[in-house]
């Protein structure tokens, strides 16, 4: 039986939420080279772009003065000319521009496959327990959504921000050289309207992530009625359910509205602020017309001028809401990939074990959950090599958490545990893991055939060699009566199959792996007792050679071991061969006693 | 799935557009069409917001041009000019600017508006589907196929809605502009309206090109979220076995797809956009060489050419917003179809009309019933009848069929052949909520919500705190409930996980017991408890249970001690039936399995003598 996972539990890391937004948006940007990869040219290209778009008033401009404007009439040889120049360079904008487009696709997409994948290794490589302090739907959005957030910033967002930066600018070095005490005068308008922006984007990025995370309790809400199906048509729930779905749409569009408000109501500001400017700009510059300071055709231009403040003006909060998404997506994976691992493989620097029976050695072990209270005392245990050892004990009393510090899903908070001589610590995972194998009591199934999911442990097993293992185990029966054998779909998490199926795969999929230590938390604890007996008696056959510990509450496993090792409130309180051990009252006597007391009719 | 195996076939193949029909656009229109119809007063708020928008735009320039003509250059020629003039000219343009503020901010609410509360009904709408369709149909679709239904189709469906009425908004401002160019000179006009049939083309190309790029990219999106949740959730075992490298692996491939359609999509969608700011531009070069030929023909004056070109500049930004409305059509089709598919979805296991007569325990009967998922039948002709309150034990080896039985009894599958009868009525005749009121199932997998103690117990049914209690400590939880910080208000967490498997069980158990069942059937419902608290609660179930008729899936003697009779199944049949002393003489396929761990202990114990009479 697992324990309860009530005590706090180690959580990923929070160092990218304190940090500056710049310090986050470069960290992002230097973990994946690929965003980068190639800007220069993009931007020339981007460049080139957006110059194209004075083509068209150029073109007006020179066919009202020049072709229409001629004193013999229209130059339609000019026009033609001209028309046609202006048609080839629109083509080449719109070339430039799909280029551009294509580029920036091309490399954010890279970038953010790599992150993802990088995140994905990451979330893996992260201990037991951290991975079960986080909802797993969670989990996934850092690799999915939380990364796609990235990408509007990427394709659009971001060089959108260099381009309107260049905008502004130019038009402020054009007013200024046009009239100095104008420019002054539209820079007054618009300065306080950055702050303004600045602070209503601040607001409207708090709207949407109340938005999203409404929207993290719809799908939470959503995904129960989905895999809670069967139990709520069962208890005809149906009505409830559809009301916690309905509450959580609900709370979602409200999030929404009051978010839009909030957009629609700031995003007019800078359509007032450059109306105002332009008024000023009237009312300034006819005045300084009058005294001769500013020609009309100065002053006509300028209002033109004014108009490209406006539209930079007029994306910021667009813009700056990618960036802050962007961002906010970065610190979420970098919150994962900032997370050390608590229980980390040593890699190349770690030692390899030869293969050969497994000695293992607790020397004053100790566990606690983060925060919570010991759990393990002062264990102290050698297991030989070759021996068949079973760890018995009420629920809580430590004998699940005795079995993952062995096989190091966590690591004891003091004393060391010896692997053949060696500190468990200090293997390599490749090494650890082909070695020591567990099986947990609810063995994962992939959404795949049957004989995928049994050579999970060992890709390269043939068929036959599938077959053999299971006729090893004494299972053969058992994947005869199967209609369509190693070929049966086994469903979503394996559900096709009953749980005491699932177990069964689970042990064939661990004995095929061809581990030294096979350790067996409750693994036939919904098989049925004549196969339970089978598998026990095929596996005495089979470890033999080998270690093996099984944890378990059905005693008849205590029975058939070597030794048996007593868990009682996180000490070992009782060991040796079964029969010495039921002789004596204690602990053992009294779980023996209840056990048989079931077995009677 | 393991790296080796070949990927699966995409699941939603059926809503997958192949070939672009050409009637997709209609689809498109019809689909708006449903929004329109559903939110007919917010969204004429929003076009009229648009065209108040769209006219305040064209009245900018005016506005602008008049106090240019009327004020700046006369100021300038004359040297001088009113403050009334100036103060008229600011007014103007600040007022001009108000309404457009206005329209903006309306156009954007009110559409969001309409967008959101679509969304909203279709997710409910979805999501009652899913709670109204049987077993069978969920389990052919992946959770993470009907969660990307209900959000990220949904969304799909109505995005087209907030750009929509901007772009009919712009739409009057286009025909208004068409006719003035029409008036001003037909040929012109015709050159320069051939933009539009251009537009339109340039749409259907990119419609037929990005569709199934875009479809494509939507299911390998849902692909990679499939793949990360399934290996997250297996977790430990990748961890056990080592495999985390393969799993990248397999993780890495489907998001280099996903990376390349992506990419795909881009090269169709990056080429919209270039193109359709290109047109308009190139239809005003074509005005004015046309429109200059006219001039030098004498057909229009130099005055009417600029006129018109300014016309045309004005709209080459419309034009552009109604490409990206168009472009957003078939996400929405694609999105909606499959959205449809699930409210098309009949419910295979239709309810009757029918109440179960009796009162206090229920009589069970199992006549001649036949099943199978598809491959071969995991139940043959199954008969045998349970009499009101008595209890009946269903023993059987792993994957007899055992759990498939108890899934017959509650209605979670409809059997092939025969039928299951509850005090006479066959189950499919029952009105809805009736078996839910007087039978109760508790599976091998407790499930729990993400809701407290007392929610997860009584799971919408109108019970007092004390007959939580009450069942509880039958189910012997009432214990740890207690000590839980708020007790029955704890909350559980996302499917209990702060709970332990025994724990997890028994609050199921209280689930069914809290209900007062006429009928219970507990599948191997405490494999997960601790011995002793397992022999409490079959203790407390045999002394309460006399109003209810229990079937019991077991292969503990204890479990088995309890029952009136004993059901022996094996391979999909009852092979045997009656007390348990009487099987243990008729069956050796029951006596083999009850027996197992006497036998075993026997020939150790025997192994054991044997070895010390050899010494």
């Amino acid at each position: 039986m697992t324990a309860p996972v009530t005590a706090p539990v180690t959580g990923l890391s929070g160092a990218a939420d304190a940090e500056g937004a710049l310090r986050t948006l470069r960290r992002g940007l230097r973990l994946s080279p690929e965003f980068t990869a190639g800007l220069p040219v993009t931007l020339v290209l981007a460049l080139l772009a957006t110059a194209g778009r004075v083509v068209v008033p150029v073109a007006v401009q020179q066919t009202i003065d020049r072709g229409l404007g001629g004193d013999d009439g229209p130059d339609l040889a000019f026009v033609r000319l001209m028309v046609l120049a202006c048609a080839g360079a629109v083509l080449l904008t719109a070339v430039c521009a799909y280029a551009m487009n294509v580029r920036l696709y091309r490399t954010s997409e890279t970038g953010l496959t790599s992150l993802r994948v990088r995140a994905f290794r990451h979330v893996h490589d992260l201990s037991m327990l951290t991975q079960s302090g986080e909802r797993r739907g969670a989990l996934v959005s850092r690799v999915t959504g939380d990364v796609d957030q990235i990408s509007q910033f990427m394709q659009y967002g971001g060089l959108m921000m260099i381009m309107a930066t260049g905008q502004l600018v130019v038009a402020t070095v054009l007013m200024a050289v046009y009239s100095w005490p104008l420019a002054l005068l539209v820079w007054a308008a618009f300065v306080p309207l950055g702050f303004a922006l600045r602070r209503f984007q601040r607001i409207i990025s708090a709207a949407y992530t109340r938005v999203r995370e409404r929207m993290g309790d719809l799908l939470a809400a959503v995904s129960e009625s989905v895999v809670g199906a069967a139990v709520i048509r069962a208890y005809g729930a149906q009505e409830r359910t559809a009301r916690r779905v309905d509450a959580a749409v609900d709370g979602h569009k409200t999030a929404q509205t009051r978010a839009q408000a909030t957009v629609a109501l700031t995003f007019p500001t800078s359509e007032l602020v450059a109306a105002v400017a332009t008024a000023a700009v009237v009312v300034a510059g006819t005045l300084l017309g009058i005294g001769g300071h500013l020609s009309a055709g100065k002053l006509v231009a300028f209002l033109f001028l004014v108009t490209l403040f406006v539209s930079p003006m007029q994306t910021a909060t667009e813009v700056l809401n990618d960036a802050q998404n962007a961002i906010a997506g970065w610190r979420r994976v970098l919150g994962v990939l900032d997370t050390e691992p608590d229980v980390a493989d040593p890699g190349e620097r770690g030692r390899t074990l030869p293969r050969g029976p497994i000695e293992v050695r607790f020397e004053d072990v100790g566990f606690a959950y983060p925060g919570g209270p010991p759990v393990l005392h002062d264990v102290n245990a050698v297991i030989a090599p070759r021996s068949r050892i079973a760890v018995v004990g009420e629920t809580g009393s430590g004998k699940t958490t005795f079995a993952k510090l062995l096989t190091r899903l966590m690591d004891p908070v003091s004393g060391r545990i010896l692997v053949d001589g060696v500190p468990l610590d200090e293997i390599r995972f490749s090494s650890l893991r082909e070695r020591i194998v567990m099986v947990p009591q609810d063995g994962f199934l992939f959404d795949d055939a049957l004989g995928a999911n049994l050579r999970y442990g060992r890709p390269e097993a043939s068929d036959d060699d599938v077959r053999r293992a299971v006729a090893d185990l004494g299972l053969a029966g058992w994947l005869d009566g199967l209609p369509r054998g190693l070929d049966t779909p086994v469903g979503q998490r394996g559900e096709s199959l009953s749980a005491g199926e699932r177990q069964l795969v689970a042990l064939v999929r661990a004995y095929l792996a061809d581990p030294d230590l096979l350790v067996l938390d409750e693994a036939t604890s919904a098989v049925d007792p004549a196969t339970e007996i089978r598998i026990q008696r095929a596996l005495e056959r089979l470890t033999r050679g080998r270690t093996a510990l099984s944890i378990a509450h059905r005693l008849s496993t205590a029975e058939a071991a070597d030794e048996v090792i007593v868990f009682a409130a996180g000490r070992i309180v009782q060991r040796g061969p079964h029969a010495e051990l039921a002789a004596v009252p204690g602990v053992y006597a009294d779980l023996y006693a209840s056990w048989t007391a079931q077995r009677e009719l | 799935m393991p790296p080796n195996a070949p990927p699966s076939a995409p699941s939603q193949k059926q809503n997958a557009p192949r070939r672009v029909d050409p009637r997709m656009l209609r689809e498109g229109l019809g689909v708006m069409g449903v929004a329109v119809r559903a939110e007919p007063r917010a969204f004429a708020v929003a076009v009229g917001a648009s065209a108040l928008y769209a006219a305040t735009t064209v009245g900018t320039a005016q506005v602008l041009g008049r106090v240019t003509e009327h004020v700046v250059l006369p100021a300038f020629a004359a040297g001088r000019t009113t403050a009334g003039a100036l103060t008229a000219s600011a007014a103007a343009i600040v007022g001009v600017a108000f309404l457009k503020a206005l329209g903006v901010a309306g156009r954007r609410f009110y559409a969001g508006l309409v967008q959101y509360r679509m969304q909203a009904a279709y997710r409910r709408a979805v999501t009652r589907r899913y709670l109204e369709l049987p077993a069978a149909w969920h389990a052919r679709h992946p959770a993470g196929e009907l969660l990307s239904n209900a959000n990220a189709d949904v969304e799909a469906v109505w995005a087209p809605l907030a750009p929509l009425p901007m772009a009919i908004g712009v739409a009057f401002m286009l025909v208004i502009a068409a006719v003035a160019i029409v008036l001003v000179d037909p040929v012109v006009a015709l050159v320069a309206l051939l933009v539009f049939p251009a537009v339109a083309l340039l749409n259907v190309f990119y419609q037929r090109r990005l569709a199934p790029a875009a479809t494509r990219a939507q299911r390998l999106r849902a692909g990679v979220s499939e793949v990360a949740h399934e290996s997250f959730e297996g977790a430990l075992v990748v961890k056990t076995l080592g495999r985390e490298a393969a799993e990248t692996e397999r993780f890495a491939r489907r998001a280099t797809e996903l990376r390349d359609a992506n990419i795909a999509v881009g090269r169709v969608r990056g080429l919209l956009d270039p193109l359709l700011e290109a047109l308009p531009n190139l239809g005003v070069l074509a005005v004015l060489l046309v429109g200059t030929m006219r001039v030098e023909g004498g057909a229009m004056t130099a005055g009417d050419l600029v006129s018109v070109a300014y016309l045309f500049t004005l709209l080459a930004w419309p034009i552009r917003a109604l490409g990206w409305v168009l472009a957003d059509v078939p996400r929405s089709v694609v999105g909606w179809r499959r959205v449809r598919a699930v409210l098309d979805e009949r419910d295979t296991m239709p309810h009757g009309d029918r109440d179960v007569p009796g009162d206090g325990a229920a009589a069970l009967e199992v006549r001649g019933v036949r099943f199978g998922y598809g491959a071969g039948d995991v139940l043959r002709d199954v008969s045998f009848d349970v009499a009101p309150g008595r209890t009946v034990a269903v023993v059987g080896p792993t994957g007899a069929g055992k759990s498939t039985l108890t899934n017959l009894l509650v209605r979670l599958v409809d059997p092939d052949d025969g039928a299951v009868l509850l005090d006479g009525v066959d189950v499919r005749e029952t009105g809805p909520g009736v078996l839910a009121a007087n039978v109760a199932l508790v599976p091998q997998h407790a499930f729990l919500f993400d809701d407290t103690v007392r929610g997860n117990v009584a799971l919408g049914a109108d019970v007092t705190d004390d007959r939580v209690w009450e069942a509880l400590r039958l189910a012997q939880a009432d214990g740890f409930v207690a000590g839980l910080a708020h007790g029955l208000d704890t909350r559980v967490g996302e499917r209990g996980t702060t709970l332990s498997g025994g724990q997890r069980q028994r609050l199921a158990l209280a689930r069914a017991l809290v209900r007062r069942p006429r009928l219970l059937v507990l599948d191997d419902a405490t494999s997960s408890v601790d011995p002793s608290v397992e022999a409490r609660i079959l203790a407390g179930l045999r002394d309460s249970s006399a109003g209810v008729t229990v079937l019991v899936v077991a292969y503990r003697k204890a479990t088995i001690a309890l029952a009136d009779e004993v059901v022996y199944l094996e391979h999909g049949a009852a092979q045997a039936r009656g007390a348990h002393a009487d099987l243990l003489e008729r069956s050796p396929g029951y006596r083999d399995l009850v027996t197992a761990y006497e036998r075993a202990e026997a020939e150790r114990a025997a192994d054991a003598s044997g070895e010390e009479a050899v010494r």
